[in-house]
């Protein structure tokens, strides 16, 4: 409920982060297997299977393995999905079906709290994955520290920009079906052409220009240079790009939210 | 059975617990509540009748916060809900129509999390929960999913819930729709006992019988309106009157006689219905005259009320 047209927003919101932790603690055993697998078998399909074909990667001035190159995309990639789909799917399912929202609003919550606290779990879910993934692909030796250790809060982070869009388009779509949509056309063309399993500089100008608009390739870009060590400008480029991104979608997300379950 | 007390120290409230005056909600063209006035006094339990669509559940939407009002005022606990709905919130337990109970979560769990809601430290909620689940006689589920929960079992654990705040207020949204003969009674007992603990229960519902018996007061509405407002004893006897004759295929004598009588009635074709005050002597002379088989004299009813002010036409 807005008063004033201020958002109504207090740390209450936390109430609604803990009962998602509290809900996540009777499957963890289940939601650990993803981030654990996961990586595993790209870097085996793709790291042992296609290097042997691609061979080095010339990026910004360093040679790197194939494997060194893709296993920060996979952590991005890893953030964008958690989060997305955890505010969309899941949160849909908790607002539509299991009528969670409903419930938290005939208590002292607000909307706002609840949403807010929805996307906040979002970005923690993004943050426990790459947690596990990120001790996996270390294994490897694929990422570099300690500089590697900063893709924990850029998991957050990244997955609050992630989370805030997934709830916009819960926001938005009429029915769980249509998640189709929105993966289709921005989460797959991400997944495929934002420099994660080659560089964009591959891709035609245009393409490029496109790339480079959508969040996932400054994902990636963050990722990388975290795991590689060699921080440069387009460490804060990204970040900067993620911050104005949930800025953007955040306040979008509660207005949709807003226009769809007050009534 | 002993169970909880509610609240714990009752601050008196020297007005009304509710009050609505010209409280109005719009969709789009559709009126859904139309200029409706009413109040809700402390510790007594109100009844919103009324059949689908008559606006029932929107009204106590917006007097627990969820539905935004369009137009006049309404005070919860003296408090304006368009000013102070945290407060408000804070105070009232909602047990909505829908089963809004956390399926991730087991019984416990849903009473605990939703304790933390209001804010409630962690071990109070724990203290608490084990208390409602006792009053409500679930301490033996308790671990339970609320998909391995009967429907009874799944209505007692919302009502549960919604105490978990200790409310001075208590809404219900048709309470027992959809439940067995025996898991009303039950819904019904834990009710009674609420009530005789002094605290304020408003409830919507379209069984009459549930009606009759829990409240202390009601109001019929349709179409957004309300049609009648007070006790339920009293709307009876001043609408229906005490007795009533059902005549099962009528002849037309008999609609003649009821004509030279002047009797209030209703010819539903097949079945006629005859409103009396205290008149053996008319049932017998009806009875004598004009019966075969199909003819009862029974007491009057709340849904003899309800079905005279709202029509008998199906409403869908």
């Amino acid at each position: 409920m807005t008063s004033g047209g201020s958002w109504n927003i207090t740390r209450r919101f936390i109430r609604v982060w803990q009962r998602n932790f509290k809900a996540y603690g009777q499957s963890w055993k289940i939601g650990f297997i993803p981030p654990l697998l996961e990586p595993l078998f790209y870097l085996l399909a793709f790291g042992v299977g296609l290097a042997a074909l691609v061979g080095k990667i010339h990026y910004r001035g360093i040679d790197m393995s194939y494997m060194a190159f893709i296993a920060p995309a996979l952590i991005a990639i890893n953030i964008m999905n958690n989060a997305f789909y955890e505010n969309t799917y899941s949160s849909y399912v908790r607002m539509y079906y299991y009528k969670t929202f409903d419930a938290m609003m005939a208590t002292p919550l607000s909307l706002e709290e609840i949403i807010t606290g929805e996307i906040i779990w979002g970005a923690t879910k993004s943050l426990i994955a790459t947690a596990i993934m990120q001790v996996v692909i270390s294994l490897f030796g694929l990422i570099h520290y300690p500089e590697g250790l900063l893709i924990l809060p850029l998991a957050f982070f990244g997955g609050l920009a992630f989370g805030a869009l997934g709830m916009f388009f819960t926001g938005i779509v009429k029915s769980i079906e249509l998640f189709n949509l929105p993966i289709f056309l921005f989460v797959t063309p991400m997944f495929l052409f934002g420099g994660t399993f080659f560089p964009i500089e591959n891709l035609p100008h245009w393409a490029q220009l496109v790339a480079v608009a959508l969040p996932l390739t400054h994902l990636v870009n963050l990722t990388r240079a975290f795991s590689t060590g060699s921080l440069d400008s387009s460490v804060g480029t990204g970040l900067a790009y993620l911050a104005v991104f949930s800025l953007i979608f955040f306040p979008l997300a509660l207005r949709k939210m807003h226009q769809r379950l007050i009534r | 059975m002993t169970g909880p007390a509610f609240p714990k120290e009752r601050v008196k409230e020297p007005g009304p617990v509710i009050e609505a005056s010209r409280l109005r909600k719009t969709f789009g063209d559709l009126v859904a509540v139309d200029d409706i006035s009413f109040a809700v006094h402390p510790g007594e339990c109100f009844g919103i009748l009324g059949p689908n669509g008559a606006g029932k559940t929107t009204t106590i939407r917006m007097i627990y916060g969820f539905s935004p009002m369009t137009g006049g005022t309404l005070q919860v606990f003296g408090l304006d809900i368009a000013q102070q709905p945290r407060a408000i919130k804070t105070r009232i337990g909602v047990c909505q129509q829908e089963n809004t109970l956390d399926p991730d979560l087991t019984a416990q769990q849903n009473l605990e999390v939703f304790a933390r809601y209001f804010d409630i430290p962690p071990a109070q909620a724990t203290e608490r929960a084990n208390e409602l689940l006792k009053f409500m006689a679930l301490e033996n589920r308790k671990d339970a999913r609320s998909a391995e929960l009967s429907g009874g079992m799944v209505r007692r654990l919302v009502l549960a819930r919604a105490l978990v705040n200790q409310p001075e207020l208590l809404i219900l949204d048709e309470p027992t729709t959809g439940l067995d003969p025996q898991a009303r009674h039950q819904v019904w007992e834990r009710l009674e006992d609420l009530r005789a603990k002094g605290l304020s229960i408003l409830l919507t519902t379209h069984y009459m019988d549930e009606a009759s018996r829990l409240c202390d007061r009601l109001m019929i509405m349709d179409q957004g309106r309300i049609l009648v407002e007070g006790e339920p004893a009293e709307l009876i006897r001043q609408y229906v009157g005490r007795d009533i004759i059902e005549v099962a295929v009528p002849e037309e004598a008999l609609r003649q006689f009821i004509r030279e009588r002047d009797l209030q009635s209703e010819d539903l074709g097949h079945r006629l219905i005859i409103y009396l005050e205290d008149r053996d002597d008319l049932y017998h002379e009806i009875r004598e005259r004009y019966c075969g088989e199909g003819c009862t004299l029974r007491m009057a009813t709340m849904e003899d009320v309800f079905l005279k002010l709202t029509g008998r036409e199906l409403r869908e």
